[in-house]
C-alpha cells in the first residue's frame, strides 16, 4: 500500500500522455488514481457523485478499493480506520454531507490521520439549491469541527486543476498528518474541460512520515510525528480524547492538552509559507489602485474582468487563492501594500473577503453572488468601475 | 522458581490498572471473559484491531486490552473498523462498545455492517443506561423504568436488539448476560473465528447509574436476577409472548453462512486488476 504498485503503474500507463474531455469531478477521481489512493468511501451527493462514480469503476482496476457506505459518517469514519492500516484513503461529498462529516474530521484532526476529503460546494444553507454551484463551505472547511485546531484547504479552477491539485492534497495529508480538504464547487465539479493525463516519471510523492517501533506516534520533538499502522505489533493507541505521546488517555492534566493540541494547531501554522500557493497577476506598467482576489469557480469569471477593465485602461492587480487554508496572509497583505480598495467576487456572502480584512489596510469590497450562478465577467467589470 | 506472572498479563495494557470501572460492574467481568476467549483461541493480540466508541464499555479495549486500537467517536466503532477490516482482512477486528453506541446513536450502522455481513465480531455490552453521563434512557432501556431523562417513566419500548441484527442478515448472533461467564466465552470464541459478521449481545449491570433506579444496589444483585430472568433460546422458543414476560432469553440465535462482503470485495478487485493484466498480454 502507499505507493504506485504495478498494478497502479499498469492501469496509468494505459493514460498517461492522453487528453480526456471530463468533468472536472472526473479529473478529481483520477487525481486520485494517480495520487496512489488505496480506499475510497463515499455516499451519493449532488454535484459530488461523479468522482464517486468514476471511482467505483476505475479505482478497482488499478488495485484500489471503492465502497459506498451508509451515510457520509461512516464514510469519513471508515477512510480514518483504513489510514491506520497504512493505506492512502479519501471520501468525497457536498454541502450537506461535509456538515455530516465535521465530527469525524475533527477526529482526524486529533488523531492525526492523513486523510483527503473533496467537498463540491453546492448552494445552501441545508438542502438549498442541491444541484446550483456555491463557495458557501468556505469557513465551514476552516471552522466546522468543534475545538481549536487548523486545517488545510485547497480550490481548483480548472478540470486541469482538479486532478494535478489531489496530487497535492495527498502528498499534504501525508506530510502534516491532517486531513486536507479538497474544496471544489459545482460549477468547476460539472464542468467539462481537457485534461491532460499526466507521465508517470513526472510524478513524485510525499512519502508518509513513519516512526520506528519505541518511537512515540502522538508526540515528541518534531511537529509531525511518525505513524505506526496497525498490524505491525506495536499495540498502538488511537483516540480522540487528549492523549499523551504515547497514544494514552489523559484528559484531566491541562498542560497534556496544551501541549498536544498546540503542536497539532502549530504544524500547519509554522509551515504556512511551505503550504500557501497563490497565482497573481500583477499591473507591469504603474501601480495599480484597486485589485481583485478570486479562488476556485470565481476566479475564472474574476480574471476575465481584470483584462476587460485593463483593456479600458484601468490598471488593476489580480491574486488567485489556490490555497484556501491556511490563509495566505503574507502574499494577501503584500498584494494589499498600495492598493486603495480590493474586490472580493465569491459565491456566498462574503467568507474569504471577511479574512482579506484582517490582513490589509486598504478597503476590501465584497463581490458577493448566491443563487447558484457564477458571477460573469459583466457583473465583475461593472463592480470594479463602481470603484475605479 | 520466577517470579510469578498471571497467564492474561501478555493481554492488558498493565500500566493502565487497577482498571477504573465502578464497584459491581459488568464490564470487568465482559474485559475477563474477552480475554480468556482471546486465549484460549489461541489468537495473538499482535494480529487483532480492537474498536470501540465512547462509553464505559469502550474502555474494555481502549485502554486495557493490548492490541492495536482504535478508539473512535460515539456511534461510529462499527463504521471505523469497517475501514481497518476491509484493507487488512487478515486480522481479527473486534468491536466492543455499549448499546448507546452501536444500538442507540450507531443503529444505522450496525444493521448495514449486518447486511453486507462484513467479517467483524461486535461485541455490544448492554446495561440498558447511559451510564457514563449518568443514567440517561437509552433505546435499550425497559418501557416503565425512571431514568434521569424519563424521570415520571419511559414510555417506550426497548429495541430487541439481537433480533434485529439477526434480522439484517448477520452470520452468527447471540445474546448473554455477565451471569453466563463461560457461555459467554466459548460464544466470543464462536464469533470471532466466524467468516462474516458476528453480534453477541451482553446484557451487563451498572449498579450506580441503572441499579439504583431499578432497585438493585449491587453487581450481585443483579447476577442474582439475571440467573432467575434467563431462560434458553431452545426453550423459550416454544413459550407464549406473556409467558416471556420479564425473562431474558439467552443462547445462540442464528449460525449460518452468507458471503462475505470483504471477501467478496477483494475478489471483484483482483478479478478487474487481472482483465486488465491479461489486455495488457495480449
Amino acid at each position: 500500500m502507499m505507493a504506485i504498485n504495478q498494478d497502479r503503474k499498469r492501469y496509468l500507463g494505459r493514460l498517461e500522455g492522453k487528453t480526456y474531455f471530463i468533468l472536472g469531478d472526473e479529473a478529481c477521481a483520477y487525481g486520485a488514481i494517480y495520487a496512489g489512493c488505496d480506499f475510497f468511501a463515499g455516499y451519493p451527493i449532488t454535484p459530488a457523485s461523479e468522482v464517486a462514480e468514476l471511482l467505483a469503476l476505475e479505482l478497482p482496476k488499478s488495485g484500489g478499493i471503492c465502497i459506498q457506505m451508509e451515510d457520509e459518517l461512516a464514510s469519513m469514519a471508515a477512510i480514518i480506520g483504513a489510514a491506520w492500516t497504512g493505506a492512502r484513503t479519501m471520501t468525497t461529498t457536498s454541502g450537506p454531507g461535509f456538515s455530516l462529516m465535521q465530527e469525524n474530521i475533527g477526529y482526524a484532526i486529533m488523531t492525526e490521520t492523513p486523510c483527503v476529503v473533496v467537498d463540491v460546494q453546492r448552494s445552501g444553507p441545508s438542502t438549498g439549491q442541491a444541484t446550483k454551484p456555491a463557495q458557501g463551505d468556505v469557513l465551514q472547511a476552516r471552522w466546522g469541527t468543534h475545538g481549536d485546531h487548523n486545517i488545510i484547504a485547497l480550490a481548483p479552477n480548472s478540470a486541469q486543476e482538479c486532478l494535478d491539485l489531489m496530487l497535492d492534497c495527498f502528498d499534504l495529508a501525508d506530510s502534516y498528518r491532517t486531513p486536507v480538504i479538497m474544496l471544489t464547487d459545482g460549477a468547476i465539479g460539472h464542468l467539462r474541460e481537457s485534461v491532460i493525463m499526466p507521465r508517470l516519471s513526472s510524478i513524485k510523492h510525499a512519502a508518509r512520515k513513519l516512526a520506528k517501533p519505541g518511537e512515540e506516534v502522538f508526540g515528541g520533538p518534531e511537529l509531525v510525528p511518525g505513524m505506526i499502522h496497525y498490524g505491525e505489533g506495536h499495540n498502538v493507541h488511537v483516540t480522540g480524547s487528549t492523549h499523551l505521546a504515547s497514544g494514552m488517555r489523559d484528559v484531566s492534566t491541562p498542560q497534556v492538552h496544551d501541549v498536544l493540541v498546540n503542536r497539532i494547531y502549530k504544524k500547519i501554522d509554522e509551515n504556512r509559507e511551505k503550504i500557501v500557493r497563490i497565482e497573481q497577476d500583477i499591473t507591469k506598467n504603474g501601480k495599480a489602485r484597486a485589485g481583485v482576489i478570486s479562488y476556485g469557480a470565481t476566479s475564472r469569471p474574476a480574471y476575465g474582468a481584470v483584462k476587460r477593465a485593463r483593456l479600458e485602461g484601468k490598471k488593476i492587480d489580480f491574486l488567485r487563492l489556490i490555497t484556501i487554508w491556511p490563509f495566505a496572509r503574507k502574499q494577501v497583505a503584500a498584494f494589499g501594500q498600495d492598493l486603495d480598495t480590493i474586490l472580493v467576487p465569491e459565491m456566498n456572502l462574503g467568507q474569504i473577503s471577511r479574512e482579506i480584512e484582517r490582513f490589509v489596510d486598504c478597503k476590501v469590497t465584497p463581490v458577493p453572488k448566491i443563487g447558484g450562478i457564477p458571477p460573469t465577467v459583466d457583473e465583475i467589470c461593472q463592480a470594479i468601475r463602481e470603484v475605479t | 522458581m520466577g517470579e510469578y506472572r498471571h497467564r492474561l498479563k501478555d493481554y492488558i495494557r498493565e500500566d493502565t490498572m487497577p482498571h477504573r470501572f465502578c464497584v459491581g460492574c459488568g464490564c470487568g467481568t465482559v474485559l475477563n471473559a474477552f480475554t480468556n476467549a482471546v486465549e484460549g483461541l489461541g489468537l495473538k493480540p499482535t494480529r487483532m484491531v480492537c474498536v470501540s466508541g465512547i462509553g464505559c464499555s469502550s474502555w474494555i479495549p481502549s485502554p486495557y486490552f493490548k492490541a492495536d486500537t482504535l478508539h473512535t467517536t460515539h456511534g461510529r466503532p462499527i463504521a471505523f473498523a469497517s475501514g481497518v477490516k476491509i484493507m487488512r482482512p487478515d486480522l481479527t477486528v473486534v468491536v466492543i462498545a455499549g448499546d448507546g453506541d452501536i444500538a442507540g446513536i450507531g443503529g444505522n450502522h450496525l444493521i448495514h455492517a449486518a447486511r453486507r455481513n462484513i467479517d467483524l465480531a461486535v461485541f455490544m455490552v448492554n446495561n440498558m443506561i447511559y451510564g457514563m453521563t449518568g443514567g440517561q434512557v437509552a433505546p435499550t432501556t425497559p418501557r416503565g423504568v425512571k431514568t434521569s431523562t424519563t424521570p415520571h417513566r419511559n414510555v417506550e419500548p426497548a429495541f430487541e436488539i439481537a433480533e434485529l441484527v439477526a434480522a439484517a442478515g448477520a452470520t452468527y448472533v447471540a445474546r448473554w448476560t455477565t451471569y453466563h461467564v463461560f457461555p459467554l466465552m466459548e460464544s466470543m470464541q464462536n464469533a470471532m473465528k466466524k467468516k462474516g459478521f458476528s453480534f453477541i449481545e451482553i446484557i451487563s449491570q451498572c449498579p450506580e447509574n441503572y441499579g439504583r433506579r431499578i432497585g438493585l444496589r449491587t453487581g450481585n444483585d443483579f447476577l442474582k436476577k439475571y440467573k432467575e430472568q434467563s431462560i434458553r433460546i431452545e426453550k423459550a422458543r416454544g413459550m407464549s409472548e406473556e409467558e416471556l414476560k420479564g425473562r431474558i432469553t439467552v443462547g445462540k440465535l442464528c449460525d449460518r453462512d452468507r458471503p462475505e462482503f470483504t471477501a467478496e470485495l477483494h475478489d471483484l478487485t483482483n478479478e478487474l486488476v487481472l482483465n486488465l493484466k491479461q489486455e495488457g498480454a495480449t
